[in-house]
C-alpha cells in the first residue's frame, strides 16, 4: 500500500516539478485560456442579453475544465514518447492502474487551477451575478462528470502509444469533434440533423445540459440580479448518464491501454521516434 | 549447480516490414538465439547496427515480446512474469532518457518513487553511486539539458542502480562517451560487479571494453548468435590476433559504432 501511495506521488511529483520548469509556457496557455473565454463571453455582454452571456460563461467554464482534463491526460503519452522517458516507465514495476491514476490526478489538479483562472478572469470581464445559482450542484454534476471524462482521456491516450507522432493529432481531432457536437455555445439544435444524434455519445452534452439548468439558464425566474438555479433533483437523468457513462468508460479506457501496450510491445512501436 | 541468471534459448522476434504498395515482408531482428550468462558474470553481446543487439535488450527489459523461445531471468520467465522481472532488473539504453528540463536529483528522485522507494533513502543511494562514478554533487540540481553526454549517462546508470538490481542490462552505455568518462563507467561498472555480484548483459561496439570487462562474448550478426566464447577462446578458434579480427573472420562483418541514436532497433 505504502509503494503504491509513494508510485501515484511519483506522477504528481514529475508533473508539479514540469510545471515549475514550463512556468512561462503554463502563464501562456492560462492567459490564452482566459483570452479566449473573455472573448466569447462578451459577445453575450455586447448584445446586453445576461442570460446569453451566461450560457457562454458557463460554456467557456466547462468546456475549458473538461478539454483540459482530457487533454493532459491524453498527452501525457505524447510527452513521454517526446522525451523518450516512456520506455522506462514502462519497465518500471507500477501497475498501468496507478500510473494512469496518478496521471489522472494531476491532470485534474491541473484543470482545477485552470478553470479557476479562468472563472475569476470571466467574473471580471462579464460583472455577472451569479446569486441563486446551485453551485453545489453544479460541483457534484462536475465531479461525476470528471469521471466520464477521465475515462475519454485514456481512451485518447491510446493514441500516442500507437503511434508518437500521429496519435497526438488524433487526440486533438476527438477533442475538436466534442467541441463540436457537445453544445457548448449554442444549442444542439443548430448543428445539422445528421450531427446531432452524435451529441448524445458525449459526455460533454450533459454536463453542460445540467449546469445549465444549475446556474438558472432558460429560467423565465431568472432575473440579471437573482439567478433560478435549478435543485439537484431536476438534473437526476443528467447525472444518471454521466454516472453510467464513467461507470463504462474508466474501466474501458484502461483496458483500451492495455491492450495497445500489449500490442506495442509485440510489434516494436514502443521504441523512440521523438 | 547454480542456475543461471539469464537464460536464453531459440528466442525469435521479427518485425513486418511494408516495401512497396500492400506488400509487407518479414525481417528477422533476432532468429534463433540461444545464451545463458552466469550469476556474478559480465556477458558481451557484439555486433553491427541491426545486429539484433537492441532487440534482445528491450526483450530481456521486458519492452519487447517475442514470437518465440524461452527466456528466464533468475527465477522469472518471460512474458509471463513480466511484473516480476521488472523489480530485478536495471537497464541503460544508448540514449539517455530524462525529462531534460528536470535537474538529475528530480528525475532520479521521480524514478525512486516510481519503484517504490523511500526517496530519502534512495538519494543517499544515489549521491554515492555519482560520486564513485566521478560526479561531483554540485551537479545534482543542474537540469539534465545543462548537462554533457557523459554526465548524462552516468546519471542513466545511477538511475539503474538505484534499486540495486542482481541483473543489469546495458546497450552501447558508453557510445559516445569522451575516454575520461568511458574509464570512470568501465571502472563503476568493475567494481559494481566485484562489490554486489551484479550479473550484467552489455552490448557494444568497443574491443577493447568487451574485453576488459566480459568474461564472455557472444558475436551477433543478422539477429543469429554466430559465435561465443572467452575473448581467447573466440581468438583462437578464428586463428585471429585480435578480437576485431575474430569478429570478422567469424561473422563476415565489420564492427561500426552508432553514429547517432537514429540507429534501428533491429
Amino acid at each position: 500500500m505504502e509503494a503504491t501511495l509513494r508510485q501515484t506521488w511519483a506522477f504528481l511529483f514529475r508533473g508539479y516539478h514540469i510545471t515549475r520548469r514550463y512556468i512561462g509556457w503554463v502563464i501562456v496557455f492560462n492567459f490564452y485560456a482566459l483570452v479566449t473565454s473573455a472573448t466569447v463571453a462578451l459577445i453575450g455582454v455586447a448584445a446586453n442579453d445576461y442570460q446569453l452571456t451566461l450560457t457562454l460563461v458557463v460554456g467557456a467554464l466547462l468546456w475549458n475544465y473538461l478539454s483540459w482534463l482530457y487533454n493532459e491526460i491524453a498527452m501525457s503519452i505524447a510527452y513521454e514518447r517526446w522525451e523518450g522517458t516512456l520506455e522506462y516507465t514502462f519497465m518500471a514495476p507500477v501497475a498501468r492502474s496507478v500510473h494512469l491514476l496518478g496521471v489522472s490526478l494531476f491532470s485534474l489538479l491541473n484543470s482545477i487551477l485552470t478553470s479557476t483562472v479562468v472563472l475569476v478572469g470571466l467574473m471580471l470581464f462579464t460583472n455577472l451575478n451569479l446569486r441563486g445559482a446551485n453551485l453545489f450542484g453544479v460541483f457534484v454534476v462536475l465531479a461525476v462528470s470528471t469521471m466520464a471524462f477521465v475515462g475519454l482521456g485514456l481512451f485518447a491516450a491510446v493514441f500516442p502509444v500507437m503511434s508518437a507522432e500521429r496519435g497526438a493529432e488524433a487526440t486533438h481531432i476527438f477533442q475538436g469533434s466534442l467541441l463540436l457536437v457537445s453544445g457548448v455555445y449554442y444549442r444542439i439544435d443548430v448543428l445539422p440533423a445528421w450531427m446531432q444524434p452524435l451529441s448524445a455519445l458525449s459526455p460533454a452534452t450533459y454536463t453542460l445540459s445540467a449546469c445549465r439548468k444549475l446556474f438558472g439558464v432558460g429560467n423565465s425566474n431568472s432575473t440579471a440580479e437573482h439567478l433560478a438555479g435549478a435543485p439537484l433533483s431536476a438534473v437526476s437523468h443528467e447525472l444518471l448518464v454521466l454516472a453510467l457513462m464513467g461507470a463504462i468508460l474508466l474501466p474501458l479506457g484502461l483496458f483500451a491501454f492495455v491492450r495497445i501496450e500489449a500490442w506495442a510491445k509485440k510489434t516494436g512501436k514502443l521504441k523512440r521516434t521523438g | 549447480m547454480q542456475q543461471p541468471a539469464i537464460e536464453v534459448r531459440n528466442l525469435r522476434k521479427s518485425f513486418r516490414k511494408r516495401s512497396g504498395f500492400r506488400k509487407k515482408s518479414e525481417l528477422w531482428a533476432v532468429d534463433d538465439v540461444s545464451f545463458s550468462v552466469a550469476q556474478g558474470e559480465t556477458y558481451g553481446l557484439l555486433g553491427p547496427n541491426g545486429s539484433g543487439k537492441s532487440s534482445l535488450i528491450r526483450i530481456l527489459s521486458t519492452l519487447l515480446i517475442a514470437d518465440s523461445g524461452y527466456v528466464r531471468l533468475l527465477d522469472y520467465t518471460l512474458p509471463e512474469q513480466q511484473e516480476q522481472v521488472r523489480r530485478i532488473i536495471g537497464r541503460v539504453s544508448v540514449d539517455a532518457a530524462f525529462y531534460k528540463k528536470l535537474s538529475a536529483r528530480e528525475n532520479l528522485l521521480y524514478t525512486a518513487l516510481l519503484y517504490g522507494q523511500n526517496a530519502r533513502q534512495a538519494e543517499h543511494r544515489v549521491i554515492e553511486i555519482l560520486e564513485q562514478l566521478g560526479m561531483e554533487g554540485t551537479k545534482f540540481s543542474t537540469p539534465l539539458e545543462e548537462m554533457s553526454r557523459g554526465m548524462q549517462q552516468k546519471i542513466s546508470i545511477a538511475r539503474a542502480l538505484m534499486i540495486n538490481p542482481p541483473l543489469l542490462l546495458l546497450d552501447e552505455p558508453t557510445t559516445g562517451l569522451d575516454p575520461k568518462s568511458r574509464r570512470d563507467v568501465q571502472s563503476f561498472l568493475e567494481q559494481q560487479q566485484r562489490r554486489e555480484g551484479t550479473t550484467i548483459l552489455l552490448t557494444t561496439h568497443d574491443m577493447a571494453e568487451a574485453e576488459r570487462l566480459c568474461s564472455r562474448i557472444g558475436f551477433l550478426a543478422r539477429g543469429k548468435l554466430v559465435a561465443e566464447g572467452t575473448p581467447a577462446e573466440l581468438m583462437r578458434r578464428s586463428g585471429a590476433a585480435t578480437l576485431d579480427d575474430a569478429f570478422i573472420t567469424l561473422t563476415g562483418e565489420e564492427l561500426k559504432p552508432s553514429t547517432d541514436y537514429a540507429e534501428v532497433n533491429l
